[in-house]
Order: C-alpha cells, then structure tokens, then sequence
C-alpha cells in the first residue's frame, strides 16, 4: 500500500524528478465513471481507438489490439467514438455489463 | 571607466556583459528602452543572446521558465501591469527554483492607468517566492544586476531575483555611472551549471509534476529554505563585487548618519537621494536625524532592521504603495521586525509618491520635524497630498 512519504528536506530542489516522472506507477483508472468493453469478435483490428485513446490505454502487442488497460483507462469514451465498425461499448461502471467483464 | 548614461543603459550594460542565453521580453513603459538597447546588442552580434520577442509578459515568464529549465541562463525586464501578467509565471519560477534575474522598472499599477514610478508592482509580487533588490541610482541599478546573477545562480538558492529600479527617476535619468571593464564583470558573474537541466537528454527528468496534498506542503517548505538560504549568500555576493568593483556597500541595508539618531526615516529606492540630503540639511541644524535604506527587501533582513533601530526614538517608515485595508508593506514589516525588541522606536507609516508624484526634500524635512513632537496616531499619514 502507500509508500513512506518523504520528509522536505529528502525532496528534489523544485519538484524535480531526476529520471522522468511516469504515470504508469498511479493507477489512475479509478477515476472512470464508464468503462470500454471491447468485443473482440466485431473488431477490425484497424487501431484507431490505439491513434486516438489520449491516455495510452489500448494495450497492443505485435501490432494488434489485445484488450484495455483498465490501470489507467478514464472512461473518455474517444474509443467507442472512432470504432468505426461498433467494436467499443460504453457502459457504467459498478452495472451488470461490467461485472460480467 | 566613468560614463554617463540612463538606468535603462545601465541595466542593458550589465545584461550585456552577462550575455544569457535567453532574452524574453515584452515591451512596456518605463521599462521598454531596456529591451531595446538589449535588441540592438543582438541585432549587431554585440551578444549570442536568444531574443524571444514574446506577445506578452506571461509569455515572456513563461519563455524564461522554459529556457532556464531547458539548462540556459535566462533574463527579462518589466514594469507595472507586464510584472501583474507575469505574475502567475513567477510563483512557478519560483517554486521550480529557476533562478530568471529580471529588472523591474517600477511603476504604478493601474487604475487609474499611470506610467510614472511608485512600488505597487513590486509589493504585489512581494510574496511570489522572488528575491527583491531596491536601488537608489543608476550605477546600483549596474552593479546589483551583476550582483544578482551571482545569488540567483548560487546552488542553494536557484531562485529568480528582481531588480527594482525606479521608474523614470532612475530609468530615464542620466547619470554617472562607472561599469567594470567586460572581462571582470564577466569574471564576476561566471559560469552557469543548472540543475537537471532538460536539454541533457541521457538524463532526463520531469519538471513541474502535479504536487497533491501530501507533497505540496513539502515542496513549499523546500521553496522556504531556498529562500532563507540568501542573506549569507547576498552578503558574500556584496563584499565580493565592493571589493572588485571598489564600491562601499555592506550589509542587506544602508544606514545613513543613524548611529546617534533620535528620530529617522526608514525608504527604498531612489528617494533615499532625497532622504540623505534632508538628514545632512537638519543635521547642520543640529537634528539628530538619521536614514535606513532597505536594499534586500525579500528576503526581509529582520534582525537587521531592529539592530538598526532599536536605538532610535522615533521612525517614520516610507512606503510607496498602499496596501489596501492595511498599513503599508514595508511599515508591517518593519513593525514585525521590531516586535520583540525591550527597546524599540514610536514607529509612524507615511505614505508618498503615488503615481509618479514627487517627494521633495522639503516635505521630507517637514516629516523629520512633525515627528519630533506629539502624540503619534496609529493611521496612515500621507505625504504631498491634497486634502
């Protein structure tokens, strides 16, 4: 669970992070009010939900989509948006469509 | 070698032997002919400086935050309503420790819509986490710009440091003023090792993250030691430039025949001139009448003011602003300062020069004479006013 904090005097001039900060260590996906469901068998595999998803939360592999990265995902909604074949649900987080998922 | 020029042309010498990197600027009166002189430096490969001419002062802080974080030695000038742009920049340019050394021509805020000389602008960004030098003449205007490079750069500071000159008085008037020969004052300032800076692409790092409630107040503290890491390094800056550049200055603050005062004048900036000749005048009259010029005004010099003071019976602290609802800023602080003292002065708050409006030795006289007697009222009193 939560890391020990560090005191001010252990902190960085600035705020800076040496190294580069990532957003991959903060699951920001809590956030999500409604969540993409992806149904692979309707999917053209054709990646614009990839191009077009601002958190970087369709996850690939070997040029192919493989699922969503539930981690970060925010629920935007661009996905279901720009499928252009109805591959992307949008549907509330907590309901009967998400729990089968 | 001794020349004549203007503040503007003092401050401009002194950036252009500093020669940074980046130049972000965005004209306005009384500041403007800073930025000018600087522009012709480039146009004639005088300097290798970047000019970003900026579409305004938020950009301009904005462009200097950018550049001094990419790793450059950055500056800037400003006045008035173009430091009230800049101002949401700064606090981040603080609070990211760059250190952007910047001259302010001061200038009354608007409105009513002024362009002539009183602190309003530097009292507003009096708590953006800057440091804040007053000058009194051209020449210090010179010498505290070189001198402000060296506490803005120093590794426990990195913080930006304004450079207050007055407007019009100090910027457009032309005076006497000696600069060092270029290689000097070049050796004086010296080289610039950022921290982190963002262009070493091996070592990247990420600047400005997002800071919630159980970081920020951490980070702030860390902002707080910057700051409070300056006066040892202002006075070594000081003593190092005075002893290059043969010039008398000593200590955050110029006391002025205030050893034996009973009664004395607390100011900044260029009416100081003014201050000194009264005190000389109503001391050949036998007054025992002194002057506390304040050259460090942020961080404040506390225990300095009250070792100055302390002594004295009576002081009269000049402020060129008012702050609305509240006794003037540099009163507060000096009231804060000498809070704690056993001994400690009947302390009055004068009000003068809004808007450019002249303080002249007589009025300042008759505030050394007023002083002397009577009960001191609590309120505001103003100087040069109509009723």
């Amino acid at each position: 669970m939560a890391a020990k904090l560090k005191g001010w005097k252990d902190l960085p001039m600035g705020g800076v992070v040496p190294g580069g900060a990532t957003p991959e260590l903060n699951k920001t996906g809590s956030w999500r009010a409604e969540r993409p469901i992806w149904n692979e068998e309707k999917c053209i595999q054709c990646l614009q939900c990839w191009l077009h998803c601002p958190d970087d939360s369709i996850m690939i592999k070997e040029q192919k989509m493989t699922g969503m990265d539930y981690d970060h995902c925010k629920g935007c909604g661009v996905c279901a948006g720009i499928c252009p074949v109805d591959a992307i649900d949008m549907v509330p987080e907590g309901s009967a469509a998400c729990a089968r998922r | 070698m001794r020349k004549t020029m203007t503040g503007h042309k003092a401050v401009a010498e002194a950036m252009r032997q500093i020669e940074p990197h980046v130049v972000a600027v965005y004209p306005i009166t009384p500041q403007s002919e800073i930025a000018e002189y600087y522009a012709e430096y480039v146009h004639d490969g005088i300097v290798r400086t970047e000019l970003v001419a900026v579409e305004s002062e938020h950009s301009a802080m904005s462009a200097c935050v950018g550049a001094a974080a990419a790793g450059a030695r950055v500056m800037t000038a400003t006045a008035s309503q173009g430091l009230a742009l800049m101002v949401e920049i700064l606090y981040i340019a603080a609070s990211m420790r760059l250190p952007i050394v910047m001259a302010l021509a001061n200038r009354a805020l608007s409105g009513p819509i002024n362009i002539h000389c009183d602190h309003s602008d530097a009292y507003l960004a009096r708590d953006a986490g800057a440091v804040q030098i007053f000058t009194e003449s051209a020449q210090e205007a010179y010498d505290y710009t070189l001198i402000a490079q060296r506490i803005a750069e120093h590794k426990d500071v990195r913080l930006p440091v304004i450079v207050n000159l007055d407007g019009f008085t100090l910027t457009h008037s032309v005076q006497v003023v000696e600069p060092l020969e270029d290689a000097r004052a070049k050796g004086y300032v010296g080289d610039f090792s950022p921290n982190y800076p963002l262009l070493d692409v091996d070592h990247p790092s990420t600047w400005g993250p997002f800071a919630m409630p159980d970081y920020y107040f951490e980070l702030k503290r860390g902002q707080q030691a910057g700051i409070e890491a300056v006066p040892p390094v202002f006075l070594a800056a000081q003593k190092d430039y005075a002893e290059l550049a043969g010039r008398p200055y000593e200590g955050f603050l110029e006391p002025y025949r205030l050893e034996d005062a009973e009664r004395a004048l607390v100011v900044m900036g260029s009416t100081a001139g003014s201050a000194k000749e009264t005190v000389d005048a109503l001391r050949a009259d036998g007054e025992k009448v002194g002057l506390l010029k304040v050259r460090l005004y942020r961080p404040f010099p506390y225990t300095a003011i009250a070792d100055a003071l302390a002594h004295v019976d009576r002081v009269a602290v000049l402020d060129r602003a008012l702050s609305f609802g509240t006794y003037g800023a540099l009163y507060s602080d000096v009231a804060t300062a000498l809070l704690h003292r056993e001994r400690k002065p009947i302390l009055m708050n004068y009000i003068y020069g809004l808007g450019g409006r002249d303080t002249t030795p007589q009025q300042l006289d008759q505030v050394l004479r007023e002083m002397k007697s009577g009960d001191p009222d609590q309120g505001l009193r103003y100087i040069g006013l109509r009723e």
